[in-house]
């Protein structure tokens, strides 16, 4: 078998070995992917796959970020149920997924900058349609390499470890900045400050705007407005993941804080939303990228260029899942049930975390739980070590991500004793 | 790079700022109050220069996107918007690749609206699907294109996973391609779909020419075929299209496949194949997957992109697959993870909607054969237009000239010959709009108006130079 010449590279994607079949050279046929290893599971979707495989009845799923009602099933919200009802029938067809598409964008950016600001009548955004937010996030990272092909990427420590995944895929060279404390289990705030005036002028930053994602910790509103001021100074760009819009407090308004406070500076905002999870429509994977210009031409000539990159991607995002976003943002009455619904989940989410924390301080836990309280939005940046989690998941069934993230969305008043339990057992002798 | 508005600005933002503290002390306001100040004007945050000479240069940032332009309009939409500007009522659309009724009308078929009834019935949740699509439909796609009873089915060597439609199953072999085979080339057909070029530059993988388009015959360039994939480096990737070749509607015969095979395996290439039209072509599944099956009984390695948008009219869903035909089980095992690995980074995990009607068309057995007439009928219109097409050409065209390959042609676009002086004519005469290079949509024509493009082709071939 040869390899061709060309396939020397890094040992990252590659085995170390190239073997030579003879078998399949005297048949006369070429093993082309011998050269090509095992990927690693995905950190996240990885731990769905070790659930799914585990047999026991205790098993608990704390991995990936996807909401549970209080009996631990996924919710389809009425919302939704309604708006899939209103379009049955509708005829989704291509000559109209254009249109579609454009009212998802105008649905969205309204969403998100607030009824108070006719930002769509501004025209100088340039929005589209995007694959949720991963799909949102690699068209950034794109067009951030095309126009900006020097530049870098400011991730804070930790995050989404698919940002990671993002950024690097779209060749862009990642940098970090300090945002986690692991001694306090808060806000690095000094170091945070620290690291955005140290960084060059004019360096491009991603801000998780509300429920930081794994840490759960956001900075306050005094916070975001100074973090604000040091981006004018130094002349940053400001981009933002906004995945839990709702979510985070239960209401929309106050969750796009942070994003409202850079645009009442005058920032240039970029911004990457995700329907996923504020409306359950995960695997509808609707999504939205936005970008704020000067004026209408900028935004028209910006939103050409990344219907460019989508195009070479995937063409045109699925329509389905968007005209449910349309349906419910662009109905009052839907739009009600909506927030009335995303504050449901906020509510047992935020009980849940009281419940775990009581629980664990009944149980005589020697161990400060405050954390559990403190952080905002779907997940628990518990603390536990990656040999603790390993411990959790081998002895208890308790699975989660191995960084100690635990989605508290999967938490319920039936497995919340048996999750106390095992934290405790494992962190008893602390 | 500041736009004319903001060239007041000075060059230096904390100089900026100092000019926002010293007009908030002007205007008494504090940093909230001067944030609602200029919210309450309710107009473009540029406004404020009456108030506070140059708080406007302070309210908003120079947009670091200045410098880009507007990119190019695609070359396929536009004769779509022309076509709608146009108020002659003898209008005919041919650039559309898009399936239309006999009344020109889009098309959804029956057991897609029976397919989403009974989901909507079903209530089905909306997870996560994983990395990989949707198990039911991957297995069914592999099933359709293979032949469930396929040996490299029964041993598990291909690697599939769900994409977004063919553009985006595509690009994950591409990405596959870059990764792993750094430096190779993508051999594409001259011509071929335009976006093909898009994908692999985006992906950064190399690609060049291969003939395939012979103006002369209006048919196959076939030695030139032959003679470029075996003068490209060994081990290149050659795209083909499994049928119905888009743009001309020429496809190789079973004999020609055959000599391809051999001089792909004799250059030990890779065969890529695109296969946008299966069951659309001809009609048949199995038939439009002959040459795929071909290449697989030969126990070639290849890659195969599906797409589902034409032949179910889910072109708005984004459903199709990725295969790769592996020698082995582990090879296809590993390959299917690194496309995953590809996939996280681009859009996590795909669609479920579309995938979900596919499985169910094709997992009920009376959907499924219901399916199979509608391809039938579809595929059945457009040969229908080409022979009234070929009719009315061969009746009304005294030339003698060879109009068969009206005919030859298969699926849904057919190459007329016609140049581009001789295609503008054919719009601004006739207002029968098409792609410049001669490429006419056989979805867009109806019986009726066969008679009146064949007096247009007539006119614009013999008397526009």
């Amino acid at each position: 078998m040869r390899v061709p010449q060309t396939a020397v590279m890094s040992g990252r994607y590659l085995t170390n070995r190239r073997r030579v079949s003879t078998s399949r050279a005297k048949s006369g046929f070429l093993g082309w992917w011998d050269h090509v290893p095992q990927a690693p599971k995905d950190p996240i979707l990885g731990v769905t796959e070790a659930f799914l495989a585990d047999t026991s009845p205790l098993k608990i799923n704390l991995g990936v970020g996807a909401y549970r009602d209080d009996e631990g099933r996924p919710v389809v919200l009425r919302c939704v149920r309604a708006a899939e009802a209103r379009i049955a029938g509708a005829q989704l067809l291509e000559s109209i997924s254009t249109a579609a598409s454009t009212k998802l964008v105008e649905r969205s950016v309204q969403l998100l900058y607030g009824m108070d600001v006719d930002i769509v009548k501004q025209k100088r955004v340039s929005g589209i349609q995007a694959l949720s937010g991963t799909g949102a996030c690699r068209l950034f990272a794109e067009f951030q390499r095309r126009f900006y092909p020097e530049s870098h990427i400011y991730l804070p420590i930790p995050t989404w470890s698919n940002h990671h995944n993002i950024w690097r895929d779209a060749q862009v060279p990642i940098r970090t900045f300090r945002y986690y404390h692991a001694d306090s289990k808060g806000l690095h705030f000094a170091a945070l400050m620290d690291d955005i005036k140290n960084a060059p002028d004019r360096s491009f930053f991603l801000l998780h705007p509300c429920a930081h994602n794994p840490t759960g910790i956001d900075p306050t509103e005094e916070q975001w407005r100074e973090i604000s001021y040091q981006f004018k100074v130094k002349n940053h760009f400001p981009f933002f993941d906004m995945a839990y819009q709702g979510l985070a407090s239960g209401d929309p308004d106050r969750d796009a804080k942070a994003v409202r406070i850079f645009f009442e500076d005058g920032h240039l905002i970029g911004c990457s939303q995700s329907f996923a999870k504020i409306m359950g429509l995960y695997g509808h994977r609707v999504g939205c990228l936005s970008i704020l210009s000067g004026d209408e031409m900028q935004a028209t000539a910006i939103r050409s260029q990344l219907r460019l990159i989508a195009r070479a991607m995937y063409s045109s995002p699925p329509v389905h899942g968007s005209f449910l976003v349309s349906t419910i943002l662009g109905d009052q009455d839907l739009k009600a049930l909506w927030e009335e619904e995303v504050k449901v989940m906020a509510n047992r989410i935020i009980k849940m975390r009281t419940t775990l924390r009581r629980t664990l301080e009944k149980m005589g836990s020697s161990v400060n739980w405050e954390h559990i309280t403190n952080q905002v939005g779907m997940f628990w940046f518990s603390g536990l070590s990656p040999q603790q989690v390993d411990e959790m998941a081998k002895k208890f069934h308790v699975y989660m991500t191995h960084d100690g993230r635990i989605s508290m969305a999967g938490v319920t008043r039936s497995n919340v004793d048996y999750l106390a339990t095992a934290i405790h057992e494992i962190t008893k002798s602390d | 790079m500041a736009s004319s508005m903001l060239s007041l600005a000075s060059a230096s933002p904390s100089a900026s700022l100092a000019l926002q503290d010293d007009c908030k002390t002007k205007l008494k306001l504090g940093t909230t109050d001067l944030a609602s100040f200029l919210r309450k004007e309710k107009r473009n945050p540029f406004m404020t220069a009456k108030s506070c000479g140059r708080i406007t240069m302070v309210a908003v940032t120079a947009s670091r996107f200045e410098g880009i332009i507007m990119a190019p309009p695609d070359p396929i939409l536009g004769v779509s918007e022309a076509f709608k500007a146009d108020t002659n009522e003898m209008k005919l659309n041919l650039g559309v690749g898009a399936y239309r009724t006999e009344e020109l009308q889009p098309y959804v078929l029956n057991v897609v609206k029976k397919a989403e009834n009974l989901m909507l019935e079903r209530g089905e949740n909306k997870e996560y699907l994983p990395i990989e699509g949707l198990a039911a439909f991957n297995k069914a796609t592999a099933d359709l294109l293979f032949g469930a009873d396929n040996k490299v089915i029964q041993q598990q060597k291909v690697a599939t996973i769900q994409g977004l439609s063919g553009t985006g199953s595509l690009r994950l072999a591409a990405a596959l391609i870059e990764r792993y085979f750094p430096g190779a080339k993508v051999l594409i057909s001259s011509p071929t779909w335009g976006n093909h070029k898009n994908i692999l530059n985006d992906a950064r993988v190399p690609w060049s020419e291969y003939r395939y388009y012979d103006p002369q015959t209006v048919g196959l360039d076939f030695d030139g075929m032959i003679s470029d994939i075996k003068e490209a480096p060994e081990g290149s990737f050659i795209l083909l299209h499994g049928c119905a070749h888009n743009p001309t509607g020429i496809d190789p015969t079973l004999e020609q496949w055959e000599k391809i095979a051999d001089v792909i395996q004799e250059k030990k290439h890779i065969p890529f194949f695109d296969v946008a039209y299966q069951g659309f072509a001809s009609g048949s599944l199995d038939e439009d997957a002959a040459s795929v099956r071909l290449f697989a009984a030969r126990g070639m390695e290849l890659i195969v992109a599906q797409s589902y948008s034409k032949n179910l009219g889910l072109y708005a869903e984004r459903i199709g697959a990725i295969n790769v035909v592996c020698s082995s089980v582990d090879a296809a095992a590993r390959v299917k993870s690194q496309l995953k690995r590809l996939a996280r980074p681009m859009y996590s995990n795909p669609p479920v909607h579309g995938a979900r009607i596919v499985a169910n068309v094709v997992g009920d057995p009376a959907l499924f054969s219901e399916w199979k007439a509608e391809m039938e009928m579809m595929a059945g219109r457009i040969k229908g237009v080409r022979q009234k097409l070929f009719d009315s050409l061969s009746a009304k065209d005294r030339s003698g000239k060879d109009w068969s390959f009206i005919l030859k042609q298969i699926g849904m676009f057919s190459f007329t010959g016609l140049n581009k002086a001789q295609s503008d004519n054919m719009t601004n005469k006739w207002h029968v709009y098409m792609t410049k290079d001669g490429r006419i949509s056989l979805a867009g024509l109806s019986s009726a108006k066969c008679e009146y493009l064949a007096d247009a082709i007539i006119d614009s071939f013999h008397n526009v130079k």
